[in-house]
């Protein structure tokens, strides 16, 4: 033992302990204790299932992402033929589902808001209906709603040969929506960068348009020059460039139509179901964060002047938003995994792919696996953007 | 490769490793369950599906209880489990299941890669198109561009590809696993043709379309679907067994054995009559199993000639003709290996 005196005044005496009863080293102990159960189970199965597999002579590995795929697959949005990759087959249905569950993401908070906004009306029919939705959409299991929309899309829709007609070039039936697109051009792509242009000056407009109020106190309505100044850039690029106005249209064949491009009904009621279902959650969500903003917040605002309009922009949604942040997060994990639901209406995204593959391969155990990282991917990827979005929203504290 | 081999088996362990006790033989695990369980399709009209009281009907059904009054002498002693196209190949390689008849395609990667034998042939198919009349399609050559509903997990969906690739043809594919879902998509006019093989088009168009007359099967058969019990690797016993049984089929409508003659049959003088049913013995002891094992299929099953009549030919909704399942004497390719 050190003598007491010659040690510093300021640290505490410390204690001897046998090692079981130290705390860290008994942490420490039970830690990787469980973590070589669970390492050891997990080598056991592993073991057990590589001596059963290669016992009945059943193939392993992943070699097979490099064969032919030799099927077919109705919407993709990269070429794909069945003389592709099985990789490809599987990067066809992912796109998919990212195409899927990024439009369902928008839509799902757009709806949502909408939803937790009518719950907070002051008109009561509108709260009422807004409750009725919510209570439906949430009581019921998804995958009965994907049917349903399906069925009603299909039946409610005639059949090719009677296709409704809204537009010219455009058609309607249960086969899907079929609609022209441009023709491409490569003014398109001066387009493109004409609108960048456009709405990086938009942004330097409302940057210098703050700080004048910043300095002066008053407010300017910027919003339609910021409109014009997004817009005509590539509207100027358009004409000039001789306004390329060649459409891909589409035109009945024997079956139904060809040319320009469709959105199946499948797609179209995977889509609807995932986004009604989703936004019934989202708008509690949103319903219950701008609750739990204080009220003397609104009137406090009303007390400097503002609208109800600016109130709720400027000052309740951004507190409310703070809120909502992780409980969305997990909607949002919902829908993106709940999009492997259309392989019961037929919608070609990744776990429908697979399940194909799997098949086609007999080697279900790898595909999974693929299937499994990648929605874990998918996840972790959602998560860490809304996990980014929430720290720029958190309180500046000064 | 080696690591992603050994990633792909670190997978497998977690689906397999707690399943599938697969020590022991499977004959052993029958009789000691005291029944065999056979993988069955969900609902397939003459193959395998529930009539109103739940018992599974059907060629590949009755294929199952000839297995089991084989082992049993009992053809109740056969347990169904309904299996869809993805799930079937997981129920065998676990060991869920003892015989896989499920209207299964065999090929060359099933065979070896997939670690399942098959058993001989029971229904020889070939995959054709089922489509409206009203389209006015005369052929499958007619049907470029069309929308063609498919079952996915099948020799089918491949076969589909490959006839429309072939033809420099095009073609939009709508694969929906159900086969409920399937056949509505289907009759509901989302697809211009339904493809699957021609047995199971005629059942579909037997038991579920509006009304039959309005839908009429291509003649083009584009593939060789011989359908055909499988059992797992690496077991012969009941390999033999599952074979035999079936060659037991096929062997007593060569004979003329039928289930209403059997006893009289078996007081025959033909010797490899009086070997199959055990009269004289030594075959079933060659097989692990009694010797009166063919006796107790025919009797409690029927022969061949008789299975096929009541699920899918002439007495049955399907009213399939015999065709290529016609035996070897009469044309056909159903063939028995020699009682010997």
């Amino acid at each position: 033992m050190v003598p007491a005196d010659q040690r510093a005044p300021a640290s505490p005496p410390k204690r001897q302990v046998a090692p079981w009863n130290d705390e860290r080293v008994r942490s420490l102990a039970f830690q990787s204790l469980t973590l070589a159960l669970v390492v050891g189970l997990l080598a056991y199965l592993a073991l057990n299932a590589a001596d059963n597999l290669s016992r009945q002579g059943i193939a392993t590995g992943f070699g097979f992402l490099g064969r032919e795929a030799s099927f077919a697959i109705t919407t993709a949005l990269i070429p794909y033929s069945p003389a592709d990759t099985y990789a490809r087959a599987l990067l066809v249905g992912l796109l998919n589902t990212l195409l899927v569950a990024g439009l369902g993401l928008v839509l799902a908070t757009l709806l949502g808001l909408a939803l937790g906004l009518a719950r907070l009306s002051a008109n009561w029919l509108l709260g009422r209906l807004a409750l009725v939705y919510v209570e439906i959409m949430r009581n019921t299991p998804l995958v009965l709603q994907l049917f349903l929309w399906w069925d009603l899309l299909r039946l409610s829709t005639p059949p090719p040969r009677e296709a409704w007609k809204p537009l010219p070039g455009v058609y309607i039936s249960l086969r899907g929506v079929f609609f022209p697109v441009p023709v491409y051009d490569p003014l398109y792509l001066w387009m493109g960068a004409a609108l960048a242009l456009g709405v990086a000056a938009a942004a330097l407009l409302g940057v210098w348009g703050r700080r004048r109020q910043a300095r002066t106190g008053r407010a300017l309505r910027l919003g339609l020059p910021g409109l014009a100044l997004i817009l005509l850039p590539p509207a100027i690029v358009f004409f000039a460039g001789g306004a390329p106005h060649l459409l891909d249209v589409p035109h009945p064949t024997r079956f139904d139509f060809s040319g320009g491009r469709s959105i199946t009904p499948e797609f179209a009621a995977l889509l609807a179901g995932l986004v009604a279902y989703t936004a019934a959650f989202i708008g509690e969500i949103l319903r219950g964060s701008i609750l739990s903003v204080r009220s003397g917040q609104s009137e406090a605002a009303a007390a400097l002047g503002l609208t109800r309009g600016q109130a709720l922009r400027l000052i309740v949604l951004p507190q409310a938003i703070r809120v909502a942040i992780p409980p969305l997060t997990s909607e949002y994990l919902n829908l993106a995994k709940n999009s492997s639901l259309a392989v019961a209406i037929g919608f070609p995204e990744l776990f429908s792919v697979t399940n194909t593959v799997a098949n086609q391969t007999g080697q279900a155990i790898e595909a999974m696996a693929i299937v499994c990282a990648t929605y874990l991917a998918i996840s972790l990827s959602i998560s860490l953007l809304m996990n980014l979005y929430n720290r720029s929203m958190a309180p500046v504290e000064r | 490769m080696h690591i992603m081999k050994f990633l792909g088996v670190a997978v497998a362990g977690l689906a397999f490793g707690l399943s599938a006790a697969l020590a022991g033989t499977t004959l052993d695990g029958v009789r000691s369950r005291g029944v065999v369980t056979c993988a069955v399709n969900t609902g397939l009209a003459g193959f395998a599906m529930p009539d109103h009281e739940g018992n599974y009907q059907g060629l590949d059904a009755d294929t199952c209880r000839a297995i089991a009054a084989a082992v049993f002498g009992d053809a109740r002693k056969a347990k169904f489990v309904p299996a869809t196209a993805q799930q079937r190949f997981t129920l065998l390689q676990t060991g869920e299941v003892d015989v896989l008849v499920r209207n299964t395609t065999w090929t060359l990667l099933r065979d070896t890669e997939n670690g399942f034998n098959f058993a001989p042939v029971t229904y020889y198919d070939g995959q054709g198109f089922l489509v409206a009349k009203k389209l006015d399609v005369k052929g499958a050559r007619d049907l470029d561009g069309a929308t063609v509903c498919v079952q996915p997990g099948t020799t089918t969906e491949l076969n589909l590809a490959d006839y429309f690739r072939s033809n420099h043809m095009s073609f939009k594919p709508l694969v929906i696993e159900k086969l409920d879902e399937v056949e509505n998509a289907f009759f509901s006019g989302r697809c211009d043709a339904y493809t699957t093989d021609r047995s199971g088009l005629a059942a579909t168009r037997a038991a579920k379309a509006p009304d039959p007359e309005d839908y009429v099967i291509l003649p083009e058969i584009i593939s060789k679907e011989p359908l055909a019990p499988a059992v797992r690797h690496g077991d012969d016993e009941w390999f033999d067994i599952v074979k035999w049984t079936v060659f037991a089929m096929i062997g007593a409508e060569e004979k003329g054995i039928t289930s209403a003659n059997v006893d009289d049959m078996a007081k025959s003088d033909d010797p490899e009559v009086k070997r199959m049913l055990g009269t004289s013995p030594g075959m079933g002891k060659a097989l692990h199993l009694d010797d009166r094992w063919a006796y107790a299929v025919i009797k409690q099953v029927g022969n061949y000639g008789e299975v096929f009549e009541r699920n899918v030919g002439a007495r049955s909704p399907l009213k399939l003709a015999r065709g290529l399942n016609a035996l070897w004497t009469q044309g056909g390719l159903m063939y028995a290996m020699p009682f010997r």
